[in-house]
């Protein structure tokens, strides 16, 4: 029983992680209709910037938040420069610009980088709690979690720019006839997304070490998530990526080898999408012909 | 043939030199195929192999093609395709010496199964779902191959004996297994042009173009989605035997993401939905990495990323597909008003 609570608390510290890559994939989703294959090695790059940072010998919140300042500037110039031109393009076309800017930027990590893998400072001491039963670590991870989840629902419920997204992102034409400026609002989408990309793989990179291919597996874990809870679906995303991660973790525990664990990702991702393709929250899109 | 159709046509034929344009089309095919079949005694042995692998990737991007560029299915997972088929064809030579020639079929036949298996579910999922599906098969490819190592060697992988030319021919090896593969580069190119241009390749394009219209036309969506499915996986799995026989050896690590990527990559590079560009992405695929290994040991990857930016926008038809643009523009300026529309002549029932 005790082994069980254990992996259960290291599996939800493992789901904050991907249940923050899953909310970006559908903050993306929902605002630009795409599904962002790069937002992983995005995620990586930032975490090589917040690495640098601290090697400078910068205090590591001050890193964390500068990082997730570039990030945003980053994730809102993606959108401008390479998003925008394929926004109404085929389904085809923008998994390859964004299976593109996934390789662009592995590339990018390694040439400046190098792929040795790097060891990233953790904020939080590893120290036991309540008997074992988790870590500070773990506590840490999932704190740092619920306070930006936190944040970002007082940002699209109580703001004006919140407002505004959720407009853009839901009828676009009628937000651009209220006069929201709908580019800019896509925009703030990435960038918000990138920043909270660049959290999931601060929060990761000290238990996986950071090498250009570290979010690999993290984004499959977090596309699982998304889909389980639902891709439109915010809260759904947050739920399914720590379904996920739990899920993961006592089945590495206790049923299978982990070198199977990305297979059991798969098996999930095909399971949901043929019994549940809108996942446990997510709302049907009906499709006019 | 009716009275007045008889005069251009014979005017065509002066201008043609006695021979119709389709006789000369075979004619300078055949050419083409003979030169091709020469190159390798011009070129060194590495050279050859080099080629040999040139078209190996190119029989792979074709089964790519179909499913994406005709079909509309898109798929990120083909290098787990092409790794069963190597597997296939590695484990039937190692474990049970069959000979070499006599695994393709198998390596097909393994590769159309688990396309037709894939697909099956796969027709429940729309675009940006099924990339992500076969995404994670991609990422999950080398996991299982080391798994179950008791079949597949694990992490060590298959050794397999080199082949061997048949004795009397006097060539040697690269050369002998680069005509080996140009046969079956042919053979594909011929299948999937038959298919391609006739009923099945028009149901898979209203498929891809317009899902419902076709299947009010009365278009079994379910049957050709899947029948794409493993017709592309069929060739893809091939293409992989071929490497495994050519490289002698099966490793887990060979099948990465990376390969499934690189297909994707060949695919737009020569044009999606072309049969010709098959070939332009695999020389893509095997000389770009090549070049780009001299700057750095990332440059590959950023090269592969740059171009599948950039032909998405400025040619979004790739190389192949452009040029068969630019091709027939020319040709329907200098044809006479009325001949304009001869590509549709030849499609009318």
């Amino acid at each position: 029983m005790h082994q069980l609570l254990q992996q259960i608390f290291s599996g939800l510290a493992a789901g904050a992680v991907y249940a923050s890559l899953a909310l970006a994939l559908v903050m993306i989703y929902r605002a630009t209709d795409l599904v962002n294959f790069a937002q992983g090695e995005m995620a990586m790059f930032s975490t090589y910037i917040a690495w640098t940072l601290v090697n400078a010998g910068l205090p590591f919140w001050a890193a964390f938040v500068l990082t997730l300042v570039a990030s945003f500037l980053g994730g809102m110039t993606i959108e401008r420069i390479i998003i925008r031109p394929v926004e109404n393009a085929p389904v085809l076309v923008t998994v390859v610009v964004t299976i593109g800017l996934l390789l662009i930027f592995n590339a990018l990590a390694g040439w400046i980088f190098t792929y040795t893998l790097q060891e990233f400072p953790s904020p939080f001491p590893d120290r036991p709690l309540f008997g074992a039963l988790m870590t500070t670590r773990d506590l840490g991870v999932i704190g740092v979690t619920l306070v930006m989840l936190l944040l970002l629902f007082a940002f699209f419920r109580f703001t004006a720019t919140g407002l505004a997204m959720r407009a853009a992102a839901q009828n676009p034409e009628s937000a651009r006839l209220c006069g929201i400026p709908v580019g800019r609002m896509l925009a703030i989408g990435w960038g918000l997304a990138a920043a909270i990309g660049a959290t999931a793989g601060i929060m990761v990179a000290p238990v996986l070490f950071l090498d250009p291919n570290m979010m690999g597996g993290v984004l499959l874990y977090a596309f699982t998530g998304a889909l389980l809870g639902g891709i439109t679906s915010p809260v759904g995303a947050v739920v399914g990526g720590l379904i996920v991660g739990v899920t993961e973790n006592l089945v590495g525990t206790y049923l299978i080898a982990s070198q199977l664990k990305l297979t059991v990702a798969l098996a999930l991702i095909i399971l949901v999408l043929v019994f549940r393709p809108n996942g446990l929250f997510g709302t049907a899109i009906v499709r006019r012909v | 043939m009716s009275e007045g159709l008889a005069v251009p046509q014979d005017a065509a034929a002066a201008r043609y030199g006695g021979l119709d344009a389709g006789a000369w089309r075979w004619i300078a095919a055949l050419a083409l195929i003979a030169l091709t079949a020469a190159l390798p005694f011009a070129i060194s042995n590495y050279h050859a192999f080099e080629l040999t692998l040139v078209m190996i990737y190119a029989i792979a991007v074709l089964g790519l093609n179909i499913l994406t560029g005709y079909n509309g299915q898109i798929s990120l997972g083909h290098g787990g395709f092409f790794a069963a088929g190597a597997y296939t064809a590695a484990i039937l030579m190692h474990r049970y010496g069959v000979p070499y020639w006599a695994t393709l079929a198998p390596a097909g036949l393994v590769c159309f199964a688990l396309g037709v298996l894939f697909g099956l579910p796969a027709l429940r999922f729309e675009g940006p779902y099924l990339a992500l599906v076969t995404l994670a098969m991609a990422v999950a490819t080398p996991q299982l191959l080391k798994y179950f190592d008791s079949w597949t060697g694990g992490q060590q992988g298959i050794n397999l004996v080199k082949i061997q030319p048949p004795p009397g021919l006097g060539i040697d090896r690269d050369r002998w297994l680069y005509l080996v593969v140009l046969v079956v580069l042919l053979l594909a190119m011929r299948v999937a042009a038959n298919m391609l241009n006739g009923r099945t390749g028009r149901a898979f394009v209203a498929i891809r173009d317009q899902p419902i219209a076709a299947a009010a036309m009365g278009i079994d969506v379910a049957r050709y989605k899947t029948l794409a499915f493993g017709t592309s996986t069929a060739l893809t799995g091939i293409a992989g035997a071929l490497s495994a026989m050519v490289i002698s050896f099966v490793a887990p690590e060979s099948f990465s993401l990376f390969l499934s990527l690189s297909f994707l990559v060949g695919s737009a590079v020569g044009g999606i939905a072309t049969i010709s560009g098959a070939i332009v992405g695999g020389l893509f695929i095997e000389f770009v990495p090549n070049l780009a290994n001299d700057i750095s040991d990332a440059a590959p990857w950023a090269i592969y990323g740059l171009a599948m930016l950039l032909l998405m926008y400025a040619m979004p038809r790739g190389v192949a597909g452009s040029v068969g643009l630019l091709l027939r523009r020319f040709q329907s300026r200098r044809a006479a008003p009325g001949e304009g529309d001869q590509d549709h002549k030849g499609r009318m029932p």
